[in-house]
């Protein structure tokens, strides 16, 4: 009995051994441990046997059972194992080759660089406003103390549509009708299209972009200016940036002043981004002049300001190493898609 | 502005290098652009003595020269020049020199002669003969200076001033001088200012018996003042006042016409001179210009001038137009003997308007536009006098002609130390602020400061703070940070427009900016009839040019333009969009409706009708506008009439998209199919009415249902779809039409569209009842517009 039931276990464990797939194995699993199987045969045929062999010879067929399975539960695994492994090497794809193309649309650099600094200002408390291009004449200049024949006037080359309206040569008239409309506390910016008659060339456009600020409260002195800039400055160019004011005149802020940046390329030393100075103009700036704030009837002896405007074209010139304004209102694809 | 270092030194003791100054006077005002040492392109060119000339062997017009230039031996040089004479000093350029323009000489041979260097020219050197009037201009420059051999000719000529640039802004007409930098650079220094009130010794005789002067226009000409030199001795004028014109940029020319310049840039009046033999009558009159009066100006150029103008005239003609130029027949010349010189106040925006009227901005029309003070008329004319007897270059008549019409009083502000102080966010003393404004020639009353005649900016206390503030230093206020509330919102408007951009990024489009002035032709372009309302725009009176002329009443050719430029540089597919403006004018308002659109165009990636269609769809699935109805429009001219919808919402056109016509494209030279829409940003914004709402995920399974049906072919789908969707009532969870087949399998003129229904309900299973019931009733629908199910 128990040289048949060894014979069994030999005979079974070298099929196993032997099966090439979970079908083989599967039917072993029948052929010795099924209803009818070799081994359940062999057990019902125990009933024949002494009292004193039935419990060896049963533990020793229920060990070669549990053997069995053991066994055949392996080799599955074994060959489930193996049958992964070969669909793996049959799917195995040229990951070198190029991938799916997803056309999508790209931001306009303007638009790239604009929203920064629309995001840097939302952050300081700044609110976003808007106004129109074709301004009259007493937004873009009169009420912004440039009276007419100033000679601030020839320095903006203004396209007229007629003697009393424009197309805004800067953002500042947003300042004035956003001072008819809210009351200080005021802080706002103000970006926009802005237009000068200076004919189309690598550095000049007829058309351009300007970033206008306003604060008006209480007790706003030319410190919160500074300030405020060069945050904004550190914010825009990194926090290592050096910012440096000094004076220069704007008729509608006084004092006012040119806010510059340590070149980034050669740290002030001069070299061909900063034309030799050193330093790269980023924004004009000023105390809001009282006349100004009059103008829109603020008090200037309760509430004090501070304005500032910056031309787009030329940050983001530089930020990407755009050498010609006309790609820009080009539109072409290629260029558009670098950004 | 070119201000002279050397001729600076005269009024402040100050020693500093050009870029310590630049710095300096940046900082505290004065906008230094750069500066330019004479002569630094000047290098290795010494005095040589010619010690003898021989003719070249080889050639007739070559001579070979010995040259002592303090070396050991002499050196050779070859010269083509024919004043070349033994004993002669010549500036000699050795090997390895560079000269101005970056040329550099090298030592060679000329004709088998070796040459050791060049002798320069006037030319060569960068100089002219008003710089050195006794040397030729086409020739060897003879030295007539001290100097020795091998002596730097930099040394020898003076070519070691520095000419420091200043940018001017418009408010600091005063600081267009050397006196007004110089009293910046006192300021700035902190050193005395050293300047003497010209004095005039006069040699008798009086002005009366030479010259009247009357003015007729005293609201053009507040003050005019006059002297008269006799006995003139026209000539050069001196080296030192020579190299002080060239390193501020004026060419030397004679000394009368010298002194002019020289005083000019001195003190920033502008000054004339006029021979008295051409005043007719020895009488000025200072008046408008008749209607159609003409002069010949000195630049030779016949003037015609008006009313608006004013002239300096005698009792025939005008021999001036009043702050800009001088006639032809009035100057300076050669022989001239009595001299008028001129020292008046003209009105700024005159001088300006007539100077752009006659195209011609002066160095003297630029002075006067931004409005010169007449205090500063008697000092120039004295220092122009007083040079004249420095120089010996003629007798100063004795008396002053001096038609004073001017207001003289000064502006005034109140010192306020607390308020400066709280408004610029510092600290200083009542006395700080008081030698501060006292170092820029402000006068001080008790609490009333007195601006000096030539400050035409200071009239409120912020204008004093600017002052305290730029010599204290903007760089020593410190920094703070705000105090206060602040909001930092974005509109409702603003998100939306942040969508429509994030959207059409993500649907493939890429952003343009494009101008929004065009040319009236864009209009033809895109096939407008010539009566069509969008022609009438915005006109821009003095247009660059007529492609930029007219504020736009459509966006459509701009995108049109970035298509045909994108399709010409072989870009083989675009998609694109912009958010842009359309300028719309309003009748009875003086601005135009400026109107935000977004702008899509499509051309190649197989991009059809229903690309840019599905695009609308999307981007109104995004903003949650639903019902918004897409019908034929056949009539819009730059569309193709068989492919392009109108989107309407609640009976309101919102926008238009479709096919452009072929014409249209051949107007652009397009050779592909380009697809356009135009939604109006604030008609979407209106109609995002739907608040974003969760609704609960379905706990039923769906069926679904197909359907294959025939109709018309003419029968626009949308009405299908209405039917089905109105017959199959809210089980009706999703339609998709999945085939639309025309051909022999249907009827001429038919075609069949089959359809996808899925159904659901949404608080139990449907039975298959429920869903033929639905269809059923659907199909009811269908058959009342003529469709049926295909067999």
């Amino acid at each position: 009995m128990k040289e048949a039931l060894e014979q069994i276990r030999t005979q079974a464990l070298s099929a196993i051994a032997q099966a090439e797939n979970s079908r083989a194995v599967e039917d072993i699993k029948v052929k010795f441990l099924g209803k009818k199987g070799e081994l359940t045969s062999f057990l019902k045929q125990m009933g024949k046997l002494s009292a004193e062999e039935r419990p060896v010879i049963g533990q020793l067929a229920n060990q070669i059972r549990s053997e069995l399975e053991q066994a055949i539960a392996a080799a599955q695994q074994q060959l489930k194992e193996k049958q992964l492994q070969e669909q793996i090497q049959a799917e195995t794809l040229d990951v070198t080759m190029p991938g799916r193309k997803f056309d999508l649309g790209k931001k306009h650099p303007l638009t790239l660089v604009m929203d920064e600094i629309k995001e840097i200002f939302l952050g300081m408390g700044f609110d976003v406003v808007d106004g129109p291009e074709v301004e009259l004449d007493y937004y873009n200049f009169e009420a912004l103390n440039i009276p007419k024949n100033h000679p601030a006037r020839d320095t903006q080359d203004t396209f007229y549509i007629t003697e009393n309206t424009l197309l805004r040569t800067q953002t500042s008239p947003v300042q004035i009708r956003t001072m008819e409309q809210r009351k200080p506390p005021i802080r706002v910016i103000s970006p926009g299209r802005v237009y000068r008659s200076d004919a189309l060339d690598a550095t000049h456009s007829p058309v351009f972009h300007q970033i206008e600020g306003l604060v008006v409260d209480k007790n706003i002195t030319m410190s919160d200016l500074k300030g405020t800039l060069e945050l904004f400055i550190k914010k825009l160019y990194g926090e290592d940036s050096v910012v440096r004011f000094r004076p220069h005149h704007f008729p509608f802020t006084e004092p006012s002043a040119e806010t510059d940046v340590m070149c980034f390329a050669c740290h002030g030393k001069g070299c061909r981004l900063c034309k030799g100075e050193g330093w790269i103009e980023i924004l004009g700036a000023g105390m809001v002049h009282p006349k100004v704030l009059e103008n829109c009837g603020i008090d200037p002896e309760e509430y004090s300001g501070f304005a500032f405007g910056m031309g787009l074209e030329r940050v983001v010139m530089r930020r990407f190493g755009i050498d010609d304004i006309r790609l820009f209102f080009e539109n072409d694809k290629r260029f558009l898609e670098q950004f | 502005m070119n201000l002279s270092m050397k001729w600076l030194k005269d009024y402040v003791d100050i020693a500093p290098d050009a870029k310590d100054f630049s710095e300096k006077m940046t900082m505290s005002g004065s906008k230094v652009e750069g500066w330019e040492t004479e002569g630094a392109e000047i290098k290795n060119v010494v005095v040589g003595k010619v010690l003898s000339v021989v003719p070249h062997q080889n050639s007739d017009h070559l001579v070979v020269c010995q040259v002592e230039v303090g070396q050991d031996a002499p050196v050779q040089i070859v010269t083509g020049a024919s004043n070349v004479v033994p004993g002669a000093m010549v500036p000699v350029a050795l090997d390895g020199s560079t000269l101005p323009g970056g040329v550099k000489i090298k030592k060679g041979k000329l004709r088998g002669e070796v040459s050791n260097g060049m002798m320069c020219s006037l030319g060569e050197l960068g100089l002219t003969q008003g710089d050195f009037p006794y040397a030729i201009e086409d020739g060897i420059f003879l030295l007539e200076e001290e100097c020795v051999p091998g002596q730097d000719i930099k040394e020898v000529l003076g070519l070691d001033d520095t000419s420091v640039e200043f940018e001017i802004t418009s408010n600091r007409p005063d600081c267009l001088s050397v006196l007004g930098l110089a009293r910046e650079a006192a300021a700035t220094y902190h050193v005395p200012l050293k300047w003497n009130p010209p004095v005039v010794k006069g040699s008798g005789d009086n002005i009366e018996n030479y010259l009247k002067v009357k003015v007729d226009a005293p609201d053009l000409c507040p003050r005019y003042m006059a002297r008269v030199v006799k006995n003139v001795k026209i000539g050069p004028s001196p080296r030192w006042m020579r190299e002080r014109l060239r390193a501020s940029g004026v060419r030397p020319i004679n000394n009368l016409v010298d002194i002019t310049n020289y005083v000019m840039l001195e003190l920033g009046q502008p000054l004339h001179a006029f021979d008295l033999r051409y005043i007719e009558g020895n009488s000025i009159t200072v008046r408008r210009a008749r209607e159609a009066e003409t002069i010949v100006t000195l630049d030779g150029v016949e003037r015609t001038l008006n009313p608006n103008m004013l002239v300096i005239s005698d009792t025939a003609k005008a021999v001036a137009v009043a702050g800009v130029m001088g006639g032809e027949y009035s100057g300076i010349m050669e022989d001239t003997q009595t001299v008028v010189f001129e020292s008046a106040c003209f009105n700024g925006p005159s001088v300006r308007l007539t100077a752009k009227a006659l195209g011609m901005r002066t160095d003297a029309s630029a002075r006067y536009e931004k409005g010169l003070r007449s205090e500063s008329c008697p000092e120039s004319l004295e220092r122009m006098c007083q040079l004249v007897e420095e120089l010996g270059c003629g007798e100063v008549v004795d008396g002053v002609i001096d038609v004073d019409n001017a207001d003289h009083t000064p502006d005034t502000v109140k010192l306020e130390v607390e308020w400066i102080n709280k408004f610029l966010g510092i600290d200083l003393s009542r006395e700080e602020m008081v030698n501060t404004l006292e170092s820029l020639g402000f006068a001080l009353e008790g609490d009333t400061i007195i601006a000096p005649y030539y400050r035409i900016d200071i009239h409120h206390k912020a204008d004093i703070a600017e002052e305290v503030a730029r010599i204290y230093g903007y760089d020593k206020i410190p920094t703070s940070v705000m105090s206060g509330i602040a909001r930092g919102e974005v509109t409702p408007y603003q998100q939306f427009e942040r969508t429509l951009g994030q959207t059409m990024l993500s649907l493939g489009c890429s952003e343009i900016m494009t101008y929004s002035f065009i040319s009236p032709k864009y209009y033809d372009n895109i096939n407008l009839p010539a009566d069509h309302p969008l022609r009438g725009s915005v006109v821009i009176s003095n247009p660059l040019g007529e492609d930029t002329s007219i504020m736009r009443t459509t966006t459509l050719p701009s995108m049109m333009e970035t298509l045909a430029r994108n399709y010409n540089n072989r870009n083989p597919w675009f998609w694109c969009y912009e958010i842009g403006r359309e300028y719309h004018p309003v009748e009875g308002q003086p601005l135009p409706d400026e109107r935000k659109q977004l702008t899509i165009g499509l051309y190649g990636n197989e991009a059809d009708f229903y690309t840019v269609k599905g695009m609308a769809q999307t981007l109104l699935d995004v903003l949650r506008i639903r019902e918004v109805e897409f019908l034929p429009c056949t009539d819009h001219p730059t569309f193709h009439a068989g492919r392009c919808a109108v989107l309407e919402k609640d009976g309101v056109q919102i926008g238009i998209l479709g096919e452009v016509c072929p014409k249209v494209l051949g107007n652009y030279r397009i050779g592909v199919r380009v697809y356009l829409a135009k939604l109006d940003c604030a008609a979407l914004y209106a109609a995002q009415k739907e608040e974003m709402i969760y609704h609960p995920l379905p706990k039923y399974p769906a069926s679904t249902r197909d359907l294959s049906l025939v109709c018309d072919n003419a029968l626009p789908i949308a009405q299908v779809e209405k039917a089905i969707r109105a017959g199959a009532g809210k089980i009706l969870e999703k339609l998709e039409l999945f085939d639309v087949y025309r051909g022999d399998q249907v009827g001429k003129d038919q075609k069949s569209v089959s359809y996808s229904l899925v159904l659901r309900k949404a608080d139990g299973t449907l039975t298959d009842q429920d869903c033929d019931n639905a269809v059923a009733k659907a199909l009811k629908k269908l058959e009342e517009i003529g469709v049926s199910l295909r067999q």
